[in-house]
């Protein structure tokens, strides 16, 4: 019975989130004159021969890749309670040195892709180790911090890109780096296709989705089977209670800013090494934004980002086919805002009905969550929602910025 | 988080038996029917349609070949705008073309990027691309290039000859070559009017940070340090920035000029309309359906640029609001000259 109780209240906050974003959306649709039906029949819809299917199946996964990468970065420091906002500048000075250090080295291919993602974690790692630093020493928020951070990443990648590291030939209207060797491409995974039976698209799977894979398993593993995951947790949970019983802090905040700098410092790469070969002014930005409202809607769980990822890039890939079908493609916008949004209100219900169960003494039930985003609240406050250049739209900055109000334990204090 | 699980495979199975079964839904509206008219696909970048300047030019150019053709926008055009950080450009050129639609054009030079891999797959369809090159890049893919330092130029010849405090500014929206060249432009004809000229240079934002094109609030911060600075005419090469530029000219009782279209015609406020004393125009929309017109009558050639200069009127100077006209001997002689070659405009400051 207990284990029943507890199956209904993990499932019920998902559920109540995708029922009330579906209502919304659909609320909002009706009111600008779209037939809910019709658009999400469209946004179904892969295409009509089989090629088409298998190149939308290829784009959303190339587009999930980053998204996964950034949500796990943002997610493995919200399980301790911080707030990394600084994804975004973590991941862009890492693409810029890793292009820049993968075109100027030459190695045999493995060696070489090695090289490339090893340089992109250590300086996604340095970038955000700042970030803690500045607070164990000096207790500054990591949310001021990283924000600050992020302006000071985008204007050194834009010097090392237009000078030092500059590739492109002068009087190019996109500026690049140097093209990385063909040794230090990651090989996609169209053959897999051709294996299992479906059409061979013209567009190359990111061979990086495994890396991605490999990734996600470990920081799953970490966070969930070792001494120092439970460390993490218990710090998010409860950062004096964690402190009590011997949880060293600080070293906490660093290792954990590190880790989340490394994983942020992947983001660019499936698109770096996939496809573009080089960083130039063209390279997708906002990611690390983005990797906020991924981390929100997978609930931190690994899993969950999975599954968050893929929806977001489900949804971003419809926003052309509903242009076509002459639906306003900003319908995407919206139901993205409202699932992030559903979520943090059905994460923060589901809290309080575990909460009242605990203090009435009828079970011994566990946080429902364990999640850093709805454990705290006695930190200092969150700062403004992040003023990106490329938000989702008003609903994402939004739900972010609830995000903030509710993370940081201020462990170091 | 099961049942979400469960929800987005059920999503996806949904969507891999609705692709199977509904072959006549979306695959229609590019079909035709009429095979003199082409179905034009229109693709812009970040910024999109309504940005009263480049994108709204190029679209304006599309609707007067599709008039002109007999056609309809509403049947025969599809415009497409990419997601927030522009990462499916590529995606949405595909489905253009997936979708039947010939000519696909792509606005802006970030197409130049990805237009080449997609027009390799679609060797029937031509495509053509607004301020990036076609040469080198696929057989089926035409450059719609403009001479904007050219037009800059003479921006800059009407802003030193006005000025009355023999200071100048430029606003550009993000520090790329393109933005540049307007730069050099402007800059190299304030000083053949006057050599003692102050130019005022700044840019919103970096080179890979494009929200320069479309950050009002910005652009109006950066012009309002000009006009306290001692400018009196600023040049807002900054896309939808330079509404803010126009009204910090209005606050500090400067003029501004606009760029791409007639911004007199297109800023839709009466109290911003007086404080444009021109626009450089880059006439995209001229470019666009003269492109449309070379493949309805079949001598389209992919592969080569179009390059649309003063000798062309691709680029030039808006008179609207009669600021200028008593200055227009000037501008004529000074675009004669360009045209002739006796003078060459830079194209990087």
């Amino acid at each position: 019975m207990k284990a029943l109780t507890r199956v209904g209240q993990t499932l019920l906050a998902p559920v109540l989130a995708v029922l009330i974003a579906l209502v919304i959306s659909a609320a909002v649709m009706l009111a600008i004159g779209v037939d809910p039906f019709r658009a999400l029949e469209v946004m179904v819809d892969f295409g009509d021969t089989p090629s088409q299917q298998t190149t939308a199946i290829v784009v959303v996964l190339n587009r999930a890749v980053p998204l996964f990468l950034a949500g796990l970065a943002v997610a493995v420091a919200f399980r301790m309670g911080l707030f990394n906002i600084g994804v975004e500048g973590q991941y862009r000075m890492a693409t810029v040195l890793a292009a820049g250090a993968g075109a100027a080295v030459s190695l045999p291919a493995p060696l070489h892709v090695l090289v490339i993602i090893v340089v992109a974690m250590l300086v996604g790692a340095v970038w955000a180790g700042i970030v803690a630093v500045l607070k164990v020493t000096r207790g500054v928020s990591e949310v001021i911090s990283s924000i600050m951070l992020n302006f000071i990443a985008l204007g050194l990648a834009s010097f090392l890109l237009t000078g030092p590291l500059r590739g492109s030939e002068p009087g190019a209207s996109i500026i690049t780096t140097e093209e990385i060797p063909e040794s230090g491409w990651f090989p996609s995974l169209n053959g897999v296709f051709g294996a299992i039976g479906l059409a061979d698209p013209p567009r190359q799977l990111y061979g990086f989705l495994l890396v991605a894979l490999v990734v996600g398993v470990v920081v799953a593993v970490v966070i969930k089977r070792t001494r120092f995951g439970f460390d993490l947790r218990a710090t998010g949970l409860s950062a004096s209670a964690a402190s009590a019983s011997g949880v060293n802090a600080r070293r906490m905040v660093l290792t954990t800013m590190l880790l989340s700098g490394a994983t942020a410092g992947l983001i660019g790469l499936p698109d770096l090494l996939g496809s573009n070969h080089t960083y130039g002014t063209e390279f997708t930005s906002g990611l690390g934004f983005l990797g906020i409202a991924v981390a929100l809607l997978g609930r931190n769980n690994p899993l969950g980002i999975a599954i968050a990822a893929v929806l977001f890039a489900f949804l971003d890939r419809a926003a052309v086919p509903l242009q076509i079908a002459g639906i306003p493609s900003s319908v995407v916008t919206i139901i993205q805002g409202t699932i992030v949004l559903a979520v943090v209100v059905a994460n923060e219900v589901s809290r309080r009905i575990t909460r009242r169960q605990a203090e009435s003494g009828s079970a011994v039930a566990p946080p429902s969550t364990g999640d850093g985003s709805t454990g705290g609240g006695q930190g200092p406050d969150g700062g403004p929602p992040p003023d990106g250049p490329v938000g989702t739209g008003p609903a994402l900055t939004n739900a972010t910025g609830a995000a903030g109000r509710t993370s940081p334990t201020g462990s170091t204090s | 988080m099961k049942a979400a699980a469960l929800l987005l495979a059920g999503s996806l199975a949904l969507a891999a038996c609705a692709s199977d079964e509904d072959t006549s839904g979306s695959g229609g509206s590019g079909g035709g029917d009429s095979s003199e008219m082409p179905q034009i696909g229109l693709a812009y970048d970040t910024g999109g349609r309504g940005d009263k300047s480049f994108n709204d030019s190029a679209y304006a150019g599309v609707e007067a070949a599709v008039e002109a053709f007999g056609g309809t926008a509403e049947d025969n055009i599809q415009e497409l705008s990419p997601n927030s950080d522009a990462s499916n450009r590529a995606d949405l050129l595909t489905q253009l073309a997936d979708q039947g639609f010939n000519p696909i054009i792509a606005v802006g030079f970030a197409y130049g990027d990805v237009i080449g891999e997609v027009a390799t797959q679609y060797p029937d369809v031509d495509f053509a691309v607004v301020d990036s090159t076609g040469v080198d890049v696929a057989d089926n893919v035409t450059g719609l290039l403009f001479a904007a330092n050219e037009g800059s130029f003479l921006g800059g010849v009407a802003a030193a000859t006005k000025s009355e405090t023999d200071h100048v500014g430029f606003v550009g929206g993000v520090e790329t070559p393109l933005i540049q060249s307007f730069e050099a432009g402007f800059t190299a004809g304030a000083q053949a009017v006057n050599p003692d000229v102050i130019v005022d240079v700044q840019y919103i934002s970096p080179a890979g940070d494009f929200s320069g094109f479309n950050d009002p609030a910005r652009g109006q911060v950066v012009a309002q340090g000009m006009f306290d600075g001692g400018a009196d005419i600023v040049y807002a090469a900054a896309g939808g920035s330079g509404t803010g530029v126009f009204q910090a000219a209005a606050a500090s009782g400067g003029r501004a000029i606009g760029v791409d279209s007639d911004q007199y015609e297109t800023v839709g406020d009466a109290s911003l309309q007086s404080v444009i004393m021109t626009s450089v125009l880059k006439r995209v929309d001229n470019a666009v359906e003269a492109y449309i017109g070379t493949v309805v009558d079949g001598s389209v050639e992919g592969g080569v640029d179009v390059v649309n200069d003063l000798s062309t009127e691709g680029v030039g100077l808006s008179y609207s609001g009669g600021f200028i006209d008593d200055i227009q001997s000037t501008i004529d002689d000074y675009t004669q000259q360009i045209v002739d070659g006796e003078i060459t405009v830079p194209e990087t400051p």
